[in-house]
């Protein structure tokens, strides 16, 4: 009997050796003259584990975890591939703590199918969303969306309902889908895990978002630094062509919607949802003054609805199971989960998806299990490179959009990177300074010019002769913050000063 | 270790940059994926294609210029055999990607920007290649490398050089 066994076709694990790991599994396989089937699922989010190497069994599937092509002798020697004991089995995944503790409702399906299977896709319920929606009306379809209370997970928390009603009520004879993958975030992989992983949902949803305003077009604008996510993007697209997902006649409903893959070119701006239309426009990705808004006049002056790929991922499952489902889960203005993603100095780094409301200490305690050094955590930065720094004081706020904002936070696109007490956190203010030197668009002068400055202030701040010269420069460091806060034309400009003065706030003993 | 094997570009000429983006010419807006194409095939944006694109895109010379410069990825010069990325973005700082990148630098002796004496590496910076959870991180053209020490690092740059001696 063929055995299958499971190996990600993923950018972590390829980064841990995966693609030599196949080649040796198979070659090994072959001298023995054992018949198996390697499947390239995605990761189910688990990086620590990679390559976690996967076999089925009568209960569910057992792991291997951290496997290099060192253990692959031993491995066939333990028969593995029908489950037996060896010193890296984890048993059964899905009994994992670290995997029974989430609640996935838009990683549902991903690191469990081969990536871009129509049929798997199809098999745990991939495309009954699409059904539905090309069934309805547009307005009931927006509705459902509008009742999960599902807000842009791409940083700036908008309603994605609400964005969809604009889209829809502006009369054009064009307009466009724009998924927004740049993930520039540091710190974030939620995006490229899920279109590696289960590329087909976003395909889905992008397409069901096409239904519901009246677009036939659609663009995914990808970072160049995710070239793996690129190829096994494409094929995702091409096999939902073929089968009729995408094209002139979606599913027979005689309604167009095509999609199309578009490079970035490492600017990190272009993440920004305008800067990153006049990319897609073949320009410099500068950012456009608002209004108009990208919904009314976006790509090519039409209205488009640009959303992050979470967004768009997390829309099948919501038409599947219905909008007040999605809505069962978080809390208050926080509905729905939230793929958090920890990583920096820490042990058990992956994607946990759970619905809003835990907090960061669960997150990287329960789930991360400490610091990677064992060390104590001393900061953590949450939100990307735009995101306050926070102290371990501070373990306890809970992971929803107001309750971090009360405390000086922003959950951005759900990144949360750890620190050790061997972090220096005036060093971390002046690298969030020159990052905006390097990526500023160059628009306005309080971003391009102000960052610059920002970097010399805390040098002169750190080389101060007494402490009177460093409060001195500190608040001087404090009005250039406030003056790119309110006269940056962006978030670039006017939330670095986020990450430089929270350093200054909880951190005030390393800037010496 | 994953192996790289190292790419070839073929030698500009202004015909064969015509030829190679030819096929965007009706597209709207893919000056940028031109660009790209570009770099793939020569592995820079020669100065010589630029009035080419400006036709092509329907633009002044001095736009497709502006628009070139304005990205962090296109090249103006042929890089070395491999680029090699180093991460600096918070994740893997707090990781110790910072004594690595000085490591690295040493190792091929050189700077960001520059391409090592052999003309093997060119080095450059990233902000975050998204394998943030098994930092610090590096890229070797189209492939990443998790948990790089300055130990592997040497031990990857070797095969690495080993591999580029072979294939000519
Ligand atoms: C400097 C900057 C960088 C951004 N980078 C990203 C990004 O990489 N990905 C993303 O989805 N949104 C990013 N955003 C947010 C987008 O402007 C926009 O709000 C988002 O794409 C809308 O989609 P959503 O409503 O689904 O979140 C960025 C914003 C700013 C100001
Ligand atoms: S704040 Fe910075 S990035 Fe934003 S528009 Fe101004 S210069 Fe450009
Ligand atoms: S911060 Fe280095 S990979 Fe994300």
């Amino acid at each position: 009997m063929t055995r299958r066994l499971y190996i990600p076709r993923e950018t972590t694990a390829s980064s841990l050796g995966a693609e030599a790991l196949v080649t040796a599994i198979a070659a090994e396989a072959a001298t023995r003259k054992i018949k198996i089937e390697i499947v390239r699922n995605g990761s189910r989010g688990a990086c620590f584990m990679e390559p976690l190497v996967e076999v089925d069994s009568n209960d569910g599937r057992l792991g291997y975890s951290q496997i290099s092509i060192d253990d692959v002798a031993s491995l066939f020697d333990a028969d593995f591939i029908n489950g037996g004991k060896h010193p890296k089995s984890v048993g059964l995944v899905d009994e994992l703590t670290w995997f029974k503790n989430q609640e996935r409702l838009t990683f549902a399906r991903c690191g469990l199918i081969s990536a871009t299977s129509v049929s798997e896709y199809e098999q745990l319920g991939g495309f009954v969303g699409l059904k539905k929606a090309i069934a309805m009306q547009s307005a009931d379809i927006i509705q459902e969306v509008l009742t999960s209370g599902l807000r842009g997970r791409g940083g700036a928390g908008f309603p994605t309902g609400i964005k969809w009603q604009t889209v829809a009520g502006a009369e054009a004879e064009q307009k466009y889908i724009v998924c927004n993958a740049d993930e520039g975030d540091s710190g974030t992989y939620s995006d490229r895990l899920i279109m590696e992983g289960d590329p087909l949902s976003l395909v889905e949803g992008m397409t069901i978002a096409g239904l519901a305003v009246g677009a036939t077009m659609g663009y995914i604008y990808l970072r160049s630094e995710y070239p793996l996510t690129r190829i096994i993007l494409q094929e995702a697209i091409d096999n939902a062509k073929t089968a009729g997902y995408l094209g002139n006649d979606v599913c027979g409903s005689g309604k167009a919607f095509d999609l199309e893959i578009r490079m970035g070119a490492g600017a990190y701006i272009c993440g920004e949802e305008t800067s990153l239309l006049e990319s897609l426009e073949g320009k410099r990705g500068q950012i456009r003054f608002k209004p108009p808004l990208p919904a009314l006049k976006g790509l090519f002056g039409k209205p488009t609805v640009v959303n992050n790929v979470i967004s768009l991922a997390t829309i099948p499952v919501i038409m599947e199971k219905g909008g007040k489902h999605y809505a069962g889960f978080g809390r208050g203005r926080s509905l729905g989960t939230m793929p958090f993603q920890i990583g920096g100095n820490i042990k058990f780094g992956g994607l946990v998806e759970k619905a809003f409301g835990l907090t960061l200490r669960q997150l990287i305690e329960d789930f991360g299990g400490g610091t990677y050094s064992g060390k104590p955590v001393r900061a953590i930065q949450v939100g990307g490179p735009l995101g306050a720094y926070f102290p371990a004081e501070l373990l306890d706020t809970p992971l929803d959009y107001e309750d971090f904002a009360k405390a000086g936070g922003m959950l951005g696109h759900g990144g949360v990177v750890v620190f050790d007490e061997t972090v220096n956190l005036a060093k971390m203010a002046r690298f969030s300074m020159e990052f905006c030197a390097v990526e500023s668009c160059g628009k306005c002068t309080p971003c391009r010019i102000g960052s610059v400055r920002g970097m010399e202030t805390i040098d002169k701040i750190v080389a101060a002769k007494d402490e009177k010269d460093r409060e001195a420069q500190i608040s001087v460091l404090t009005d250039l913050c406030e003056t790119m806060e309110s006269a940056s034309l962006c978030a670039m400009g006017g939330l670095t000063p986020v990450p430089v003065m929270s350093a200054v706030k909880h951190f005030r003993g390393d800037f010496q | 270790m994953q192996s790289v094997t190292p790419r070839k570009f073929a030698d500009f000429s202004l015909a064969a940059a015509s030829e190679a983006v030819e096929e965007f010419r009706a597209q709207p807006g893919a000056l940028i994926n031109a660009l790209h194409k570009l770099q793939d095939t020569f592995g820079y944006v020669d100065e010589a294609a630029m009035t080419m694109l400006g036709k092509l895109f329907n633009l002044s010379r001095a736009e497709v210029h502006g628009v070139t410069s304005f990205y962090h990825d296109f090249r103006r010069t042929p890089p070395g055999r491999y680029t090699i990325k180093v991460c600096q973005a918070e994740a893997c700082q707090a990781m110790g990607s910072e004594a690595l990148t000085d490591s690295i630098k040493e190792a091929l002796g050189c700077d960001f920007h520059e391409t090592s004496k052999d003309g093997l590496f060119t080095l450059e910076p990233v902000y975050c290649l998204g394998n943030c959870a098994c930092s610090p991180n590096i890229m070797v053209d189209e492939q990443v490398f998790a948990r790089v020490s300055s130990d592997t690092f040497k031990k990857l740059s070797a095969s690495l050089a080993s591999n580029a001696a072979e294939v000519k």
